[in-house]
């Protein structure tokens, strides 16, 4: 009797952590998509009047990430080749690991602070791109260190020794054997991050900044700052901008452009993740069945 | 490095050709001293492989230190320029950064964070471990299936997402429902909940599906009922890990700023009652950092109020450490 009982209570959890997904979800899209439209997605926010778009900060939010990516990505992969294939068992090793556990715990406007001091103050770039994307490695590398240790780690023993057996160096084998073998783990974990720094709001507000210059898409002067690809202009990414519409915006539809940016954020995030899960499984098969 | 290098496989074929045409036996010199002797280049690439490697590991640890230097270099400054002592700080009740006198006293918000915090864990602790329970001793395949992908979506979904949901759902509802403003400790609660409740369960079916098989074998075998060996076996040997993904749910909840400062109200008030608006940390520093003049004490206080987060946020690490040595003595 308790055992069934229990049994119902279990099951009704799972239950409602599904619903909540669908329910979340569900509300969000149905909310947000007929707001969807190429004018919504690509024109200038309004700032007193209705009718506003997100083109500038969907740009900012797919720019920084990939600015982000740029100065994390190799950061991370030479940290966690180190932690899989160097690191020997002493201090010096565990105060990184220590490191990593205090770096992915800290609260992100804790982060977004310390950009402030270091990225945005003390090297006098102001609000800028760079500062913002500067902050978000700070974030991520942690996850993308363990990311990489763990694709590197999960590479067969074989392969290295054969390697190795053949008198190749430690390096060369390094950079031509294990890595090549790792590479589907690493990308699945780098989309699963920049899922993460696409959706970051809290740390950006005193690195990137919470507006964005008018900007002329056909300006490729980097120093300009109506040029949408200048690092060190402000800009205000999508998740920052649901943030600010709803707590300090003046426009009359706030909700509206929020639903939308809203809509198109979790879409984004979704899609990031069914291509992670996607491209694992296709390599998991490739790798299993032979050259198929 | 402690392989001999031995070049000669790579050796690229116009240089190969060249030498076919050489004598025999300075040949085999050649090739002699071609297998016995290391390859320079190959060498400073292997040495420098390892030292730039190391460069970027390092790295993790100048990050570490230079934010706790930083946030506490500026978060000081309240208590040895402004000369507000540590007790009225972190024991005050009133905050009127303005005021004349001034008065910068955090309890207001240390207690909504801590406030919000502990709901957020109440209602996601039972959650999170129930279902982990149930991906991995009741139905396993279907939670391996469904259920953990579902979890890995739910983490993937930005804070701001969170907080708006809770801003256009939960506080027009709880508004209808209690004839309040909405905006309460509670809803700051929920959403908080939701937002850490993907992460306490995977964490906690982690540790779960850690517990050996034979362990429940023996229990079930002694004709204890499956809910018998969950309750008594498997989840006392799980102990430790559940309690070490309530805690690391908790450092992210204790540390989310905007999913929180969106459905709280931001009154500057001690807590009082769960359908009242509250302050936390966070949403104090969010709100009021762009708007005050560097230097001034409002300014330094609101340093002094990150570097208690940054303190939580150690603290929680040294729980969560402490938590794992338990796991190994076991």
């Amino acid at each position: 009797m308790q055992d069934r009982l229990a049994t119902a209570v279990l099951t009704l959890f799972a239950v409602l952590i599904i619903g909540l997904l669908l329910g979340l979800v569900g509300f969000i899209l149905s909310k947000g998509l007929h707001k969807l439209n190429w004018d919504f997605i690509s024109s200038p926010p309004e700032i007193v009047k209705a009718g506003g778009g997100v083109g500038p900060q969907l740009f900012n939010s797919l720019y920084l990430l990939v600015l982000t990516m740029l100065i994390a990505l190799p950061l991370g992969l030479g940290a966690g080749i180190y932690m899989s294939e160097y690191a020997p068992d002493n201090r010096f090793t565990r105060f990184i690991r220590l490191s990593m556990e205090v770096l992915s715990s800290l609260p992100s406007i804790v982060v977004g602070l310390f950009g402030l001091v270091v990225f945005v103050q003390m090297t006098g770039w102001g609000y800028s791109i760079l500062s913002g994307a500067l902050a978000l490695t700070v974030f991520n590398l942690p996850l993308l260190v363990r990311v990489t240790e763990d694709a590197i780690r999960a590479v067969p023993q074989d392969q290295k020794e054969a390697s190795l057996a053949l008198g190749v160096t430690k390096w060369r084998t390094i950079v031509s054997v294990i890595l090549p073998a790792a590479v589907p783990g690493i990308v699945t974990g780098a989309i699963l991050a920049s899922g993460r720094v696409f959706g970051e709001a809290a740390a950006l507000l005193f690195t990137a900044g919470m507006s964005s210059p008018d900007l002329v898409f056909s300006n490729f002067d980097l120093s300009s700052p109506a040029s949408p690809l200048n690092p060190f202009r402000p800009a205000e990414t999508l998740a920052v901008h649901i943030w600010k519409v709803n707590s300090e915006g003046m426009v009359p539809d706030a909700r509206a452009v929020a639903d939308g940016s809203a809509a198109i954020l979790v879409i984004t995030v979704l899609m990031f993740n069914v291509c992670a899960r996607w491209l694992s499984r296709w390599v998991f098969r490739r790798m299993t069945s032979g050259e198929a | 490095m402690e392989y001999p290098t031995v070049e000669g496989a790579v050796l690229p074929k116009s240089e190969r050709s060249g030498r076919q045409v050489r004598d025999h036996a300075s040949s085999q010199s050649d090739m002699r001293h071609r297998l016995l002797t290391h390859n320079r280049k190959q060498l400073i690439e292997n040495a420098s492989g390892k030292v730039i490697t190391r460069v970027c590991a390092a790295l993790l640890i100048v990050m570490t230190l230079s934010i706790t230097y930083f946030i506490a270099s500026k978060g000081l400054a309240t208590f040895f320029i402004n000369k507000v002592s540590v007790a009225d700080f972190l024991l005050g009740r009133l905050w009127d950064p303005e005021g004349e006198p001034a008065s910068f006293g955090v309890l207001p918000f240390l207690l909504g964070s801590f406030a919000v915090t502990v709901i957020a864990a109440c209602i996601a602790a039972p959650l999170g471990i129930g279902t982990a329970i149930y991906m991995t001793e009741i139905a396993p395949s279907f939670g391996k299936k469904v259920l953990k992908p579902v979890i890995e979506l739910l983490v993937g979904i930005p804070s701001v997402v969170y907080g708006y949901v809770g801003l256009t759902l939960l506080v027009p509802l709880l508004r209808a429902q209690f004839d309040i403003l909405g905006f309460s400790l509670l809803a700051g609660g929920i959403v908080l909940a939701v937002m850490i409740l993907p992460t306490v369960t995977s964490v906690a079916t982690d540790a779960i599906a850690a517990v050996p098989q034979d362990v429940r074998n023996a229990s079930l075998a002694l004709g204890a009922t499956r809910w018998q060996t969950i309750w008594h076996i498997v989840l006392q040997s799980a102990l430790p890990g559940c309690l070490t993904a309530v805690v690391l749910g908790m450092a992210r909840a204790f540390g989310e700023a905007l999913a929180v400062q969106m459905v709280i109200g931001n009154t500057t008030n001690l807590p009082s009652s769960l359908l009242g608006p509250i302050s936390t940390l966070t949403s104090g520093i969010t709100l009021n950092m762009g708007n005050t003049i560097p230097g001034t004490p409002y300014h330094n206080a609101l340093w002094s109020m990150a570097l208690l987060l940054l303190c939580m946020s150690f603290f929680f690490i040294l729980v969560i450490r402490i938590l794992g040595r338990k796991k190994l003595v076991k």
